[in-house]
C-alpha cells in the first residue's frame, strides 16, 4: 500500500514542476495550471489511500473513516470557490494575503496535532521539524492577517511604530528561536512547546505592523516564502516528500519575488523590514517649495486634445488606478486612440501596485492584450520617442528624482522615464505626495500637465470628449 | 536520522529546481504565479488529511479537520483564481482578431 502512495506522490511532484514550467510563458500558462491541478488530484488520491487512514476501513466503514475529510473538504471548496469567483481583480493582493494566512494556519495546526499525538515518543529531529513548522506557520498566519487588514483598510495602512520597536521585535524573535532549540533538546516539555507555538502568532503581528502600504509587495512575497517553508517543514515532520518538494518550490518562488521587489525599490530586505520608511523628507519638500515652482493644470478638454494629437502614447499605471478601478476605462481610451491610429503601450513598473504583477492582471482584465504590457527595461528607452506619457495614479515610480537627485530618499531606484516623453499627462487625485513622502519633480516639469480628480472619472470624461 | 538527510537532499534539489524554473516566469505573470504556488503549497492538505482521517484521537481529528478546511480553501480557491486570471491574458484584442479574420 505504501508503495502505491509513494508512486502517486512521485507523479504529483513531477506534474507540479512540469506545471510550473508552463508558467514561464503566457500562452502555455493554462496548460501548466491543468498539469498542476492533475498533480494535486494524484497527491490527494495518494493520501486518501494512506495506510493510517485505510486501516480503519474494515471495522468502521468508509463513511465513518472519511466523514470529517468529506465535510471539511466540501465546505473548504465552497468557500474557496466563492472567494475566488467573486473577488474583484483590484482586490487580488488581499486575496493572496488571506490565502497565505490559511496556508500558515493549516501548517501550524498539523504541527500541533502531530505533537499532541506523538507526545512522549518524538525524537529530536522530528521535534526540530515540528518546531520550524509551527514557527513559520504561526508567523505566516498572523503576519498575513495583518497584511490582509492593511490592504483591505480594516486597520490603518500606514506604518505603526512604537519606541524600541526593532529591538523588542528582534529580542522576541531570538527568544522564540531559543525556545525552539530548547524544545528540540527536550521534546517532552509541553510548556516550552506551547509557548514556542504561541510566540510566532504575536511576532507576526508585531513584524508587519510597522510596514507601510507601499512596502506590501515585499511583505506579501516574504510571507509567500514563509508559507512554503512551513509546508516544507511539515513534510520533514511527516516524512512526506511531496510536501517537502511543493513547499521548497513555494519558498523559492516567494524568495525570488521578494528579491525582485526589493531591487525594484532599490532597498534591502533589512531596510524594508526594519526601516520605518515613509516619513516626509523635509529636504526634498523644502527645495521644491523654495523654487516657487507651480504645476500646470490641464482641463479634461486639454488632456483629450493632447491625446488625440499624439502618434504614440505610453500609459504608466500605478496603485491609484487600482484604487479608482480605472482599468476598464483605460482600455476604452486605448481602443479609441488605437482606432485613431495612435500606438498605445503600457509601461509596468515592478512595484506599481501592492503586489508583483498587480497592474498586469488589472489591464488584462480590461481586455488589453498582454503583448502591449511592457516591463520597465523593455520600454524605458522608448519614452524619449513618445508623444504622450499618461500617468494614471502612479507617483514614486515615475519620479525623476530617483535618477538625478542624490539627496532624495528614493535615489537609485529604477523609475519609468515618463519625464522624457514629449509631453506628460498626470492624472492625480490631489497634490498629496506619494508613499515615499517626497515631492515629485515630474509634476513641475515644463512638459508636464496635471489633471486633478478621480482617475476613473477623469478618463471617462476624456473618453466622452474623444468620441 | 538517515531520513532527515534524505529529506534535506530533496529539499535542496527542489529549491534549486524551483529557483531555476521560477526565474523564467515573466513579470507579466507574477500575480498568477503567487496564486499558483499558493495553491500548490495547499499540498499541506496531504498532512491535514491524514490527521483528520486517521482517527488517532479527538484533538488530532479536530485540528486536522480545521487544517483540511484551510488547505482546501487554498487548493481549490488558488487554482480557481489562477485560472480566472490566466483566462484574461490575451495575446491580441479579440475584436482585432475578428477584424483580421474578416479581412483575410
Amino acid at each position: 500500500m505504501i508503495s502505491q502512495v509513494e508512486t502517486l506522490y512521485l507523479i504529483a511532484s513531477f506534474l507540479f514542476i512540469l506545471g510550473l514550467r508552463g508558467l514561464t510563458a503566457a500562452h502555455t500558462a493554462r496548460r501548466g495550471l491543468i498539469l498542476a491541478e492533475l498533480g494535486m488530484v494524484f497527491a490527494i488520491w495518494g493520501t486518501l489511500i494512506h495506510p493510517d487512514i485505510t486501516r480503519h476501513l474494515d471495522h468502521i466503514g468508509w463513511f465513518q473513516t472519511y466523514k470529517w475529510i468529506l465535510l471539511t473538504f466540501f465546505i473548504g471548496s465552497a468557500i474557496g470557490i466563492a472567494i475566488s469567483a467573486l473577488i474583484p481583480m483590484t482586490r487580488m493582493p488581499e486575496r493572496i494575503a488571506l490565502s497565505h494566512a490559511f496556508g500558515g494556519l493549516a501548517a501550524a495546526l498539523v504541527g500541533v496535532s502531530e505533537y499532541y499525538r506523538e507526545y512522549g515518543h518524538i525524537d529530536h529531529t522530528t521535534m526540530g521539524a515540528l518546531g520550524f513548522e509551527v514557527l513559520f506557520g504561526g508567523l505566516t498566519f498572523t503576519g498575513s492577517l495583518m497584511a490582509f487588514g492593511k490592504l483591505s483598510g480594516l486597520i490603518p495602512g500606514r506604518n505603526i511604530t512604537w519606541p524600541l520597536q526593532n529591538q523588542s521585535n528582534i529580542l522576541m524573535f531570538g527568544g522564540t528561536f531559543v525556545l525552539l532549540v530548547l524544545v528540540t533538546i527536550d521534546p517532552s516539555n509541553q510548556v516550552l512547546f506551547y509557548a514556542m507555538a504561541a510566540m510566532p502568532l504575536l511576532l507576526g503581528i508585531l513584524f508587519v505592523a510597522p510596514i507601510g502600504g507601499a512596502d506590501m509587495p515585499v511583505v506579501i512575497t516574504l510571507l509567500n516564502s514563509y508559507a512554503g517553508l512551513a509546508a516544507s517543514a511539515t513534510g520533514f515532520a511527516l516524512n512526506n516528500n511531496v510536501l517537502i518538494i511543493a513547499g521548497a518550490i513555494d519558498g523559492a518562488s516567494g524568495f525570488i519575488l521578494s528579491v525582485v521587489m526589493s531591487k525594484a525599490m532599490n532597498r534591502s530586505f533589512r531596510n524594508v523590514l526594519f526601516g520605518a520608511f515613509g516619513k516626509v523628507d523635509e529636504g526634498d519638500a523644502a527645495k521644491v517649495a523654495a523654487g516657487g515652482e507651480r504645476v500646470q493644470e490641464a482641463s479634461v478638454g486639454d488632456a483629450a486634445m493632447l491625446l488625440s494629437g499624439a502618434g504614440s502614447v505610453i500609459v504608466c499605471p500605478g496603485y491609484g488606478m487600482a484604487v479608482a478601478q480605472a482599468q476598464h476605462v483605460v482600455g476604452e481610451l486605448a481602443e479609441i486612440l488605437e482606432a485613431n491610429g495612435t500606438e498605445v503601450r503600457y509601461a509596468i513598473h515592478p512595484v506599481a501596485g501592492r503586489m508583483p504583477g498587480h497592474m498586469n492582471v488589472l489591464l488584462a482584465e480590461a481586455n488589453i492584450p498582454y503583448t502591449s504590457l511592457l516591463e520597465l527595461e523593455e520600454i524605458n528607452d522608448d519614452f524619449k520617442n513618445t508623444d504622450v506619457a499618461l500617468v494614471v495614479g502612479a507617483n514614486d515610480v515615475v519620479n525623476p528624482a530617483a535618477k538625478n537627485n542624490p539627496a532624495s530618499s528614493i535615489y537609485g531606484m529604477p523609475v519609468l522615464n515618463a519625464d522624457l516623453a514629449r509631453s506628460c499627462i498626470v492624472l492625480k487625485r490631489s497634490m498629496r505626495p506619494g508613499f515615499a513622502g517626497i515631492e515629485n519633480e515630474l509634476f513641475f516639469a515644463p512638459n508636464t500637465v496635471l489633471t486633478f480628480g478621480d482617475a476613473k472619472d477623469t478618463l471617462e470624461k476624456v473618453v466622452d470628449a474623444l468620441r | 536520522m538517515l531520513e532527515i538527510f534524505l529529506g534535506l537532499y530533496i529539499f535542496m534539489l527542489a529549491a534549486f529546481v524551483g529557483y531555476g524554473v521560477i526565474k523564467g516566469v515573466p513579470a507579466l505573470l507574477h500575480t498568477p504565479l503567487m496564486a499558483f504556488t499558493n495553491a500548490i503549497s495547499g499540498i499541506s492538505l496531504v498532512g491535514s488529511l491524514v490527521a483528520a482521517g486517521a482517527h488517532y484521537n479527538d484533538v488530532s481529528t479536530v485540528l486536522g479537520a480545521i487544517a483540511v478546511l484551510c488547505a482546501t480553501i487554498n487548493v481549490v480557491g488558488g487554482f480557481w483564481i489562477t485560472d480566472r486570471m490566466l483566462r484574461m491574458f490575451k495575446k491580441q484584442d479579440p475584436k482585432a482578431d475578428a477584424a483580421g479574420d474578416a479581412a483575410s
